[in-house]
């Protein structure tokens, strides 16, 4: 692994001096984000190739109100909510999920939405709430424990949904905001695993840039920026799969069909970004008595982004950490404003965690 | 906000939260802004597994530490074991040999005597092992519902051999950094021992490891610390001796022991086996002319059969910990940060 992470990275380098300009390439799934700073990839690389990192964390672009929101749902009486862990300290406008949980409310962390329907079936006389949040991964789960709340007749179990799709938010990155300045896409491995590569066929088809469904090992990414970079260098752009090993042209057809069956597709609002059409998951009418958000008449909250926080100029990458002046002082994981310094896969903690040491040296941020 | 003693002193929350109870940067803050606003001094605040007490011309090692894993039996162990091997293992770090010690129990109403029954004789046998008394003893019992099952206090005292001082303050440059083996599997253990956890078969790491540390240490070898790697892993521990002693570590990916077991869980679900719980592991700073006397010595105990040099102090006065990954680069190991875990111990 070593002998072939060391040829890939000399012919980058060998490649790169070819370049005319610094190339912008765009990774936009949090697992990369961190696989990226945890094994220090940029320090691999030469300083004429710029990873940046987009949209990929679904908890950063969860809107702050949404977060205020299910804070007040959680004081509702007999509410249980269940929550993946990430979720837990991001800050709404006044309090999180965490303090929340300290006044009494019942919040319970979980690593399966399964173990929120348990919960909610041997305690009929609670009322659970699953947070579904993620992208095209986790919908599949959500679709899932749905159906078989439906089939066990479970009335007493319900989901706040957010959960959002890639290749929407991907298209809008490239359609609308052309002085980001993007080259090429490093398209998360996961969500292709379910979706498959032709959703995001649109990158080098309509507009020209390369786009590598790529791994999570250092190899996997090193693999990928060497495919982008030849691509580039042939200015032949295609849509390729570097993660052959979990990912197909089609995807996984039955979780594919599972998202289809309880979801349908609607506009979402993206933390720092605003809407993006087609980019969310709503529950299709047949399943809308497991909508929290409808069933408990939640109030929609108007809250404003804190003060000083670049998060939604991070998230679309024009911005990096450090630039940010939140970034390491006001702002640390321990006590975080902004989503992306709270979630274990958002663009600040992967810089803090990882990459302070090289804040003074711009040559390799 | 609640202001003692000076203006200067602040504690920030108003509720405790989970966090100010992992051992990581919450619990400093309660500890350092609260708790020795009202209760500090000079020996407390150095914040050592153990305080070392003068008494007369002796010196002694005194701790208490309190068990609320959930569950009650994991893999490997129990709160029982776990109790008397905690303290024991946060005697010994401190350079001594443990010679008594207290042991209180709250229960719950209700509580199956059998289990309680279960957990006494698994504390028996660790302190039939290592020759350790009980000699001090408490009972509490709560109304069903105001506790979960049972929580176990133990405290204990042992005797620093003369002349003998083991301390981060002594860390030295070139000093070899040592552990007695894999990481992470105690945390992994309670955790998959959860129901509803699809995978089984890690066992916790819970031991006593006070002879071998009593073997070590008669060896004479130049030992400057000692510490136990338990909530925050061993990230934590090296950092906290990165800060104490101010000089930067390095330690090395390929070189640090995880069981492929352990490692495959923590990459599934998004852990990071440096910062997760240990409860038989110790971390060990020596100098590096008797760095290979001290391995072959922790390798001839059952606990230490797998030891190995993970690293090394630099020379460099930073509080800073860094990691050469297996692919050649530079990764920091920062400090811990409230990892959302079940209760580990």
């Amino acid at each position: 692994m070593t002998v072939n992470i060391n040829k890939t990275i000399s012919e980058i380098k060998h490649l790169s001096r070819k370049l005319p300009s610094v190339i912008n390439l765009m990774e936009v799934c949090g697992t990369h984000t961190m696989s990226i700073g945890k094994n220090g990839i940029r320090q691999l690389l030469p300083e004429n190739i710029n990873l940046i990192s987009g949209p990929g964390c679904p908890v950063c672009v969860t809107g702050i109100n949404e977060i205020d929101q299910i804070i007040e749902l959680s004081s509702l009486k007999d509410i249980v909510i269940f929550t993946f862990g990430d979720m837990l300290k991001v800050p709404g406008s006044k309090t999180t999920l965490f303090r929340q949980k300290a006044t009494g409310s019942a919040i319970k962390m979980c690593y399966s939405p399964n173990e929120s329907l348990k919960y909610a079936m041997d305690n009929p006389d609670k009322k659970v709430v699953f947070l579904a949040i993620g992208f095209e991964t986790t919908a599949p789960l959500t679709a899932a424990v749905i159906k078989n709340a439906e089939k066990n007749n479970i009335n007493n179990f319900y989901i706040y949904n957010l959960h959002k799709t890639v290749p929407s938010a991907v298209f809008f990155l490239l359609d609308k905001d052309k002085k980001l300045n993007l080259d090429a896409f490093i398209c998360p491995g996961h969500v292709c695993a379910i979706t498959g590569s032709r959703p995001f066929d649109f990158i080098s088809d309509k507009f020209k840039k390369p786009a590598v469904i790529t791994g999570f090992t250092p190899y996997d990414i090193l693999e990928s920026v060497l495919i982008i970079l030849k691509q580039i260098l042939s200015d032949n752009p295609e849509t390729v799969i570097q993660y052959t090993l979990a990912v197909r042209e089609e995807g996984n057809i039955f979780a594919r069909n599972l998202i289809n069956e309880v979801f349908e597709n609607q506009s979402s609002y993206w933390r720092g970004i605003g809407i993006i059409e087609d980019s969310g998951l709503s529950l299709k009418s047949r399943y809308m008595s497991f909508n929290a958000k409808k069933v408990f008449n939640i109030n929609t909250i108007d809250t404003k982004e804190p003060r000083y926080c670049d998060c939604g100029k991070i998230l679309l990458g024009e911005k990096k950490p450090f630039d940010c002046r939140l970034f390491a002082g006001k702002c640390t994981p321990e006590n975080p404003v902004g989503p992306c310094m709270v979630s274990s896969e958002g663009t600040c903690a992967a810089y803090y965690k990882y990459e302070r040491l090289s804040k003074n040296d711009p040559g390799k941020r | 906000m609640i202001q003692v003693k000076d203006n200067t002193s602040k504690f920030n929350d108003d509720q405790i939260l989970i966090s100010h109870g992992d051992g990581g940067a919450k619990t400093g803050e309660l500890i350092k802004n609260l708790i020795f606003n009202f209760l500090g001094n000079s020996i407390l605040e150095k914040m050592e597994d153990s305080a070392v007490l003068k008494i007369n011309s002796d010196k002694i090692a005194f701790t208490t530490d309190s068990f609320v894993v959930k569950p009650i039996f994991f893999s490997g162990g129990d709160i029982g074991k776990l109790s008397i091997c905690g303290t024991l293992n946060d005697i010994s770090c401190s350079g001594a040999k443990p010679l008594y010690l207290s042991l209180s129990f709250i229960i719950e109403e209700g509580f199956q005597t059998k289990e309680l029954a279960k957990i006494l004789k698994s504390m028996k046998s660790v302190l039939d092992e290592v020759s350790v008394p009980v000699v001090t003893g408490d009972t509490k019992v709560v109304e069903k519902n105001n506790i979960d099952k049972i929580f176990i206090n133990t405290s204990g005292v042992g005797a620093v051999p003369p002349g003998l001082e083991i301390s981060p303050l002594n860390i030295k440059p070139k000093d070899k950094i040592i552990i007695n083996g894999s990481i992470a599997d105690h945390g992994i253990s309670v955790l998959t021992s959860r129901e509803n956890f699809g995978f089984k078969g890690i066992k916790s790491d819970c031991a006593p490891l006070s002879i071998m540390i009593e073997e070590v240490l008669k060896t004479g070898s130049g030992i400057h610390a000692i510490r136990d790697a338990t909530r925050g892993g061993l990230a934590s521990v090296l950092n906290e001796f990165s800060e104490i002693s101010n000089y930067q570590f390095k330690i090395y990916e390929e070189l640090i022991p995880v069981n492929k077991k352990v490692y495959a869980i923590c990459e599934f679900l998004g852990l990071d086996p440096l910062y997760i719980a240990n409860e038989g592991k110790m971390v060990l700073f020596v100098d590096p002319k008797d760095a290979n006397q001290v391995l072959a010595t922790l390798k001839n105990n059952r606990y230490g059969r797998n030891s190995v040099i993970i690293g090394e102090v630099e020379n460099t006065r930073d509080s800073v910990v860094i990691m050469k990954t297996k692919i050649g680069t530079n990764r920091i190991i920062d400090r811990f940060y409230s990892e959302q875990l079940p209760r580990i111990c």
